[in-house]
């Protein structure tokens, strides 16, 4: 025990004087708190809409203020024909045509039906998607406030249609600031973490110094933990910094207590650590451990359901999921953060990471050799 | 001079694929000796050396260091050894006294013992003052006498030195070969693999490798005898020629 004194005394005194490793540990993640979550922002505004109108009439005018006054759209451009108006989508000026035809207020009022036409420019996929959603929406309230005004003396209710309510539980303003920020939180976690671990022993090996370890008489655990402590101990101190970011710039308080977040990170980090000390014993040069980091981080993280719902992912890459640990500190963050879980309610998540932290750690003791 | 044995090696072995690197070398290590290991490069004198300190696992052969077997007792070896590699290895971004602390404390050197050790080495290197100063900023000479004067702060049996001067001025290199006298004095066997001809005369007995092989062991004046030659560099250069690989 003694040695592992020594170890991690030499460890704090190298991290404390190396600049960069303040620098990148403190400085990179508060900029990336502060600047990712604007951007990652799911809520789409200003979709620029192009309108052809070929009625002209009241209802038509109404429809169209409608739509801009919902605060999602831009009226770009009041084009007299559709080719006109996709002129606009090709040079990228509109997202949306919206094509009122010239029939409309005539069939609307004696047929009670009439055709509307959207176009949407799918380049933007996302947006397309939403913009379409969002338009039909408004068209189909403003139908009904239509019907309710022409159908006079209803022997039964003018609208025949079911209405949905919704109610969003735990995050009821649909606060996408709520679920990014942990998300993010735990994405720089994890490159911290991995990226660090793996890198700090492939440099020993570098320099020629993990020779004079290797030929002392020091115990691999030893070693591992004394490497594994520090960046440990470090990491908790930017979650702790995190939290508090998201806490004052953002609002978020969570609904379950930190300490839960604590305890499941101080898990999920060992796991992070073990798997970079894991690729540290297999990379001979930094480069290579950081490219191999990077990459597996990277998979991670895009597959760790912060981007796009697991749920929505094809089944093969569900399963992926499942051995990703990301995905459940996301998981676990949105959980406490949100719904208030608790201890008992994250078990499953808990013994998941656990198994994670065993399996990295326990392969790279194993894969670490002192004699080759 | 005493009889006992501290290294003795029985046609050890190592073979990368199907390079052999080291070829069934023999000889054996008394205790306090000062032991110089010499050949061209890539001999196969730090593959030697690496097995005989449980960095490396011999193929095949016997060899024991300090009583203990290099197959199974490699971590006994090392508490028993210092080694001072090729590699300068001291960590740079920490003081002299940090790392004599490390060092020490890795070793299992009580806290006391850490702080005379280090006023000792302060005093033998004269870094007195210095002890603050990152290793980084202190010269080549100095750190290597700091480098081997770590390796020998447990006290071990037998210190292992692989071409400890390469790139030292003469005098820095005198001063580094007393310091190897005194530690011999206080009873250290020295293992030491070398370029300069002029160390292998300061050594008791020299061994000389040519591809993997040791070709010929014995006190310098009895090789320059057995091979007629004025000097060391005379007996190298007769063994060396035959070399048939190169780096």
């Amino acid at each position: 025990m003694r040695v592992l004194k020594f170890l991690l005394q030499k460890e704090f005194r190298q991290i404390l004087r190396d600049p960069s490793i303040f620098r990148i540990l403190f400085i990179a993640p508060m900029i990336q708190l502060l600047i990712l979550p604007l951007a990652a922002d799911y809520q789409i505004k200003n979709i620029n809409l192009a309108v052809v109108d070929h009625d002209h009439t009241q209802y038509s005018q109404k429809l169209i203020h409608k739509i801009i006054a919902s605060g999602y759209f831009k009226l770009k451009d009041y084009s007299a024909t559709f080719p006109q108006a996709l002129h606009s989508i090709e040079s990228d000026k509109a997202d949306l045509i919206l094509e009122i035809s010239a029939q409309f207020e005539r069939k609307l009022v004696k047929e009670s039906k009439a055709d509307l036409f959207i176009a949407a420019n799918a380049i933007n996929g996302i947006k397309a998607g939403l913009g379409s959603a969002y338009i039909q929406q408004i068209i189909q309230s403003y139908n009904a406030g239509v019907r309710t005004q022409w159908i006079q003396f209803p022997r039964f209710d003018p609208q025949p249609t079911i209405e949905v309510t919704y109610s969003d539980w735990f995050n009821p303003n649909m606060n996408y600031q709520y679920f990014m920020v942990p998300g993010i939180l735990v994405m720089l976690l994890t490159i911290i973490g991995s990226n660090f671990a793996a890198l700090n022993i492939v440099k020993e090996k570098e320099l020629g110094t993990i020779e004079q370890i290797n030929v002392s008489p020091i115990k691999k655990v030893y070693f591992i933990l004394g490497k594994l402590i520090p960046f440990w101990l470090l990491a908790l101190v930017v979650l702790t910094i995190g939290l508090t970011i998201a806490r004052v710039a953002y609002g978020i308080v969570p609904v379950g207590h930190y300490i839960t977040i604590y305890i499941f990170a101080a898990v999920y980090l060992l796991a992070v650590l073990g798997l970079g000390l894991l690729l540290s014993t297999y990379a001979q040069t930094q480069q290579q451990s950081f490219l191999v980091a990077f990459f597996i981080t990277m998979i991670f993280n895009l597959m760790s359901g912060l981007f796009t719902p697991i749920e929505s992912m094809p089944e093969w890459a569900q399963i992926i999921t499942k051995f990703n640990p990301v995905s459940y500190f996301i998981e676990v963050m949105r959980m406490v953060i949100l719904k208030g879980s608790g201890l008992a309610d994250i078990k499953s998540q808990m013994l998941a990471i656990l198994g994670f932290a065993v399996f990295f750690n326990g392969w790279a003791v194993l894969n670490y050799r002192k004699r080759s | 001079m005493g009889k006992e044995k501290v290294i003795s090696a029985n046609e050890l072995t190592k073979k990368f694929g199907d390079f052999t690197a080291v070829d069934k070398i023999s000889f054996e290590v008394e205790k306090g000796e000062i032991f110089g290991f010499l050949g061209a490069n890539g001999a196969g004198k730090t593959t030697a050396m690496r097995m005989l300190c449980g960095l490396s696992l011999p193929t095949s052969g016997l060899a024991t260091v300090a009583g203990y077997d290099v197959y199974k007792q490699n971590e006994l070896i090392k508490k028993s050894i210092g080694y001072m590699s090729q590699k300068f290895s001291l960590y740079e971004d920490l003081t002299v006294r940090e790392n004599i602390r490390f060092y020490a404390g890795i070793y299992g050197l009580s806290d006391k013992q850490i702080k005379e050790k280090t006023a000792l080495l302060a005093k033998q290197l004269s870094l007195e003052g210095e002890e603050k100063t990152l290793v980084k900023s202190l010269p080549l000479g100095w750190k290597q006498k700091l480098a081997f004067s770590i390796a020998i702060v447990h006290d071990p049996a037998i210190v292992f030195l692989d071409e400890p001067t390469g790139g030292v001025d003469p005098i820095t290199r005198r001063e580094f070969w007393s310091l190897i006298y005194e530690a011999s004095e206080r009873g250290i066997t020295i293992f030491v693999t070398t370029h300069y001809m002029d160390e292998a005369e300061y050594c008791n007995r020299v061994s000389i490798m040519v591809d993997g092989r040791i070709d010929a062991l014995d006190s310098p004046a009895n090789l320059m005898k057995n091979f007629s030659a004025n000097s060391m560099d005379e007996v190298f250069l007769q063994l060396a020629r035959k070399a048939v690989r190169s780096e």
